[in-house]
């Protein structure tokens, strides 16, 4: 049964150049501590050649003028663990978390998928490459082999069942050993034993893993214990274990801390593009797309400096909701754009974080004989471009609501989705296309009027919008009233008119008509004359 | 005579002639009011100006003209039908790809034939999208005409309006004002009693105060130009936005409140870019206008207006009750603009005069519309016209 291991060597390094893909060429080293007594837990080769070495201070590096320098964040090595269970996951459902630069997956019945386990290998080279992490894989027919194959060996490595030992041999006896860094107590006692036990070995002159596996079982047991045995076993290739598998939580979030608050929207698209093709491509190596994104935007806190201009808020969060689920970096980076270019930060931006609401991706299928409707996501982005032209509530698909006031209704979202059943795209019944219906054109507000009655009625009409003249005809009044039990109470007299109109009058003689046909109001709790608008 | 481009000027109707080897002739004949130094010391830069120009000519490759003979035969558009049967006839549908224009003054029946073409579209199962320059769309009417909301993009341009004046909010609610049943349209002849009588003296007073308030307006007016070419603005940029996104079975551009010199400020070239934007596409669109703005960029020109009733338009500026009654009687037979009289007195036959039933007794049934189709791309003699009648949704 093979297992593959993926291994992400000098974690620390790789979620930084993960995060920040600009470093890739030059030198760079983490600090971890607190000002000033930083010290440096990680370096990259190009750093190590210049004589930066884990345990400098960073009063020393920076002597160095070309070393870059990058505090160790957890935000960041959380996410670049994550995106590795995510490609892990996108292989195999039994993948095992064994550190936090390691996985563990099982190949079993992954040929038929996605063939030899050369291939398999490749492929997940490549997977983790796009998520921006450079890892070594190892396959072997037991997880342990192919974890110490994985950190010993760089780029891909396929150790044939049977050939364990040979290959493993000329690893270094330190491969054996997981040297985490020194978090904590019992982390601390557990370097310091594997420190003693390497100096052991080392003074028996045993320095790789082939003099390790040919050492007497027995004499090894009376020295060094079950443990001296657990360790050749791994070094003979020949340990045997189940894997335990894990669930990687759907969680996908990215941040940024940034050294220096942005003030511009500019820089913070460069940077939410970055963790948006991040989030993007977590998502689609689970075939997930999202439905929801996140932004949280840490501000610089003004009141530490000026007590005047204390901001109450340090957070900024913007929810963008996507009427389908979607997976598109460029389209959720222009959303955000024009959202934050609507709804400005207000302060400068110290930490951005994105996360993205996993959704299952959206499926549809298109008919030859439907008629087309428009790309979810650039109507997205047709929307929110319209949207920030004319107002939110001012795009967007009616929603009649279940009253007779007269504006009655509300803007909804506007998704065009397919339609679900036939029976709408029917043809029209000739019954439907008899007659056409009369439609009212509406004054949002009602335009005031200066209204003259004679027994009650309106005969003549004044009012702005070329509207005025005598009402030659008129019908009403209807009375409409509702929402009394409400603070937004409304009462009123409807009229239909006809109206000559004396101010088109004169084109009217050019065009042959001045008549038009008005709704007339009588708001009966305010007592004014409004005209609601016109029949055309 | 190497190559000559030929053009034709359809306004004078001959070909016109032009012969690059003129050129310098032209030049050389301008060159003796210049002074002779000042051609010495010009000489060397025309040389290798000269040189330089006819290098590039020699890089560019001829224009290439593409006889008439061999042009490609532009397809006859899709036509759909526009969900006025009366309309249909006359124009054979709205052509897909292609722009139209209906045009027309108030209560000429333009967004009547707007709603029947989107219910048209949206039961087809398209959809639509409306950019409303002045946020004149009636939901209620919408949904009467049988539009699906759903699939109805509304864009309503403008500014926030101001809060209409309404009444005070908390202010306590009468009884009295909730006589009729709540929400029902109901007649309440008792109203008109209630209702203080006015003079036509108070009318004209009122009209004389206002015209006073001129200088006021002029400030209004301004104002509301500033918001016309705002409107427009968004106007235009969404419908470029809606048309890039495509997809759409029908764009309608409402500009029917627009004022007639904000809709001529938008250049042709935009509605001829519309035009080239809408064209590979099997979108309608659709421009609601007062009068024809688009020139030739539109395929499908319409022209909408209530049956001509001149003759009484000139005669009631200061109508009298008989000259009214009059007057109203001829275009309601002439032209049947919706006014119908009650039941019994049709079952009658009776020609009674509308003027002495109470106005709670009538009711706007419809409109009586005439099409005029004034250009079309399909047809070489487009003039036609027809009449429609449209009902009001309570009209049953």
């Amino acid at each position: 049964m093979p297992f593959a291991s993926i291994y992400v060597p000098n974690f620390p390094v790789a979620a930084a150049l993960r995060a920040e893909p600009e470093l890739q060429g030059r030198a760079l080293a983490i600090l971890e501590g607190k000002p000033p007594l930083e010290q440096i837990i990680a370096v990259n080769e190009k750093a190590r050649h210049m004589g930066i070495a884990p345990g400098m201070t960073k009063a020393q590096a920076e002597l160095c003028a070309e070393l870059a320098l990058r505090p160790r964040s957890a935000l960041r090595e959380s996410a670049a663990h994550a995106a590795l269970l995510d490609c892990a996951q996108s292989f195999s459902p039994c993948v095992e978390d064994a550190a936090c630069d390691t996985a563990l997956l099982d190949l079993a019945g992954l040929e038929s998928l996605f063939g030899s386990l050369p291939e398999i290998s490749r492929a997940l080279h490549n997977r983790t490459a796009t998520l921006g992490l450079t890892a070594n894989v190892a396959v072997a027919s037991n997880p342990d082999a192919a974890m110490l194959a994985a950190r010993g060996f760089p780029g891909i490595t396929v150790i044939s069942p049977g050939k364990e030992a040979e290959q493993l041999a000329p690893l270094p006896t330190e491969v054996l050993f997981v040297t985490g860094l020194a978090e904590d107590r019992l982390q601390e006692d557990e370097n310091k034993s594997t420190a003693r036990l390497l100096e052991t070995l080392d003074r028996w002159g045993i320095r790789n893993l082939r003099g390790l596996a040919a050492l007497p079982e027995v004499s090894l047991s009376e020295r060094l214990g079950q443990e001296g045995l657990r360790l050749q076993q791994l070094a003979r290739g020949a340990a045997s274990r189940t894997l335990v598998p894990v669930e990687a939580p759907p969680i996908f979030e990215e941040a940024v801390e940034l050294e220096h608050p942005i003030v511009l929207l500019e820089p913070l698209a460069f940077l939410l593009n970055r963790l948006l093709e991040q989030i993007c491509a977590r998502l689609d190596s689970r075939t997930l797309a999202t439905q929801e994104l996140r932004l949280t935007l840490d501000l610089e806190n003004f009141s530490s400096r000026n007590q005047q201009s204390a901001i109450n808020h340090q957070q900024f969060v913007r929810t963008l909701r996507l009427p389908l689920p979607m997976l598109d970096a460029k389209v959720f980076l222009k959303l955000l754009q024009l959202d934050l270019n609507a709804h400005p930060p207000g302060a400068p931006i110290v930490k951005i974080h994105l996360a993205a609401e996993p959704a299952r991706p959206r499926s549809a299928q298109g008919g030859l004989f439907r008629p087309p409707s428009p790309e979810p996501e650039k109507l997205e982005l047709t929307l929110a471009r319209i949207a920030g032209m004319v107002g939110e509530n001012k795009v967007g698909a009616l929603e009649l609501l279940d009253t007779h006031h007269p504006e009655g209704f509300r803007m909804q979202r506007f998704v065009a989705e397919a339609p679900r059943n036939n029976e709408r795209e029917k043809a029209p019944t000739p019954t439907e296309e008899k007659s056409a219906v009369t439609a009212l054109r509406r004054f949002r507000p009602p335009l005031r009027a200066h209204v003259t009655l004679e027994n009650g009625q309106p005969t003549h009409l004044f009012c702005r919008n070329n509207i005025q003249g005598g009402v030659l005809w008129k019908a009403g009044p209807w009375r409409f009233s509702g929402d009394w039990w409400e603070h937004e109470a409304w009462s009123r007299d409807e009229w239909d008119i006809a109206l000559r109109n004396i101010a088109l009058q004169n084109n009217a003689l050019r065009n042959g008509d001045a008549l038009s046909f008005h709704r007339l109001v009588h708001d009966l709790l305010s007592g004014g004359w409004f005209v609601e608008g016109t029949y055309d | 005579m190497s190559s000559a481009v030929v053009s034709t000027s359809a306004a004078l109707g001959r070909p016109f002639v032009f012969d690059d080897e003129t050129v310098p002739e032209v030049s050389s004949s301008v060159s003796p009011h210049c002074g002779g130094q000042a051609e010495a010391q010009e000489s060397p830069i025309a040389r290798v100006l000269q040189s330089a120009i006819s290098n590039q000519k020699s890089k560019i490759p001829p224009a290439r003209v593409t006889p008439a003979s061999q042009l490609d035969i532009r397809p006859a558009p899709e036509m759909v039908s526009c969900g006025i049967p009366a309309l249909d006839a006359l124009t054979g549908g709205l052509p897909r790809g292609c722009l139209t224009e209906i045009c027309g003054p108030a209560s000429s029946g333009r967004t009547t034939v707007l709603l029947a073409a989107l219910a048209a579209a949206t039961r087809r199962g398209e959809f639509c999208a409306v950019v409303d320059a002045s946020d004149a769309l009636d939901p209620r009417s919408a949904a009467a005409v049988g539009v699906e909301l759903s699939r109805l993009l509304w864009v309503r341009c403008g500014e926030d309006p101001p809060k209409p004046p309404t009444r005070q909010k908390g202010c306590p609610i009468s009884r009295a004002s909730f006589t009729g049943k709540a929400g029902a349209r109901e007649a309440c002849p008792e109203i008109a009693e209630r209702v203080g009588v006015f003079s036509q003296a108070a009318f004209d007073f009122e009209r004389t105060r206002l015209k006073k308030n001129e200088l006021l307006e002029n400030g209004l007016k301004e104002n509301s130009a500033r918001q016309s070419e705002h409107r427009l603005e968004q106007v235009l940029r969404a419908t470029d936005l809606l048309l890039e996104s495509g997809g759409f079975g029908l764009i309608a551009l409402d500009l029917s409140d627009l004022p007639l010199q904000a809709a001529r400020r938008i250049p042709l070239a935009t509605w001829f870019r519309f035009r080239r934007a809408v064209e590979p596409t099997p979108t309608i669109l659709l421009a609601i206008e007062p009068h024809p703005i688009a020139g030739s960029c539109s395929s499908l020109l319409l022209q909408l207006a209530l049956p001509n009733s001149q003759g009484e338009t000139m005669m009631l500026d200061h109508p009298e009750p008989s000259r009214v009654a009059a007057a109203w009687e001829s275009p309601a037979r002439q032209c049947r603009v919706g006014m119908e009289k009650k039941a019994e007195s049709r079952r009658d036959g009776a020609a009674t005069d509308d003027f002495t039933h109470p106005t709670h007794a009538q009711l706007l049934t419809g409109l009586n519309i005439t099409a005029e189709l004034i250009r079309s791309r399909l047809d070489r003699k487009p003039a036609r016209s027809i009449a429609f009648v449209t009902k009001t949704a309570w009209a049953g």
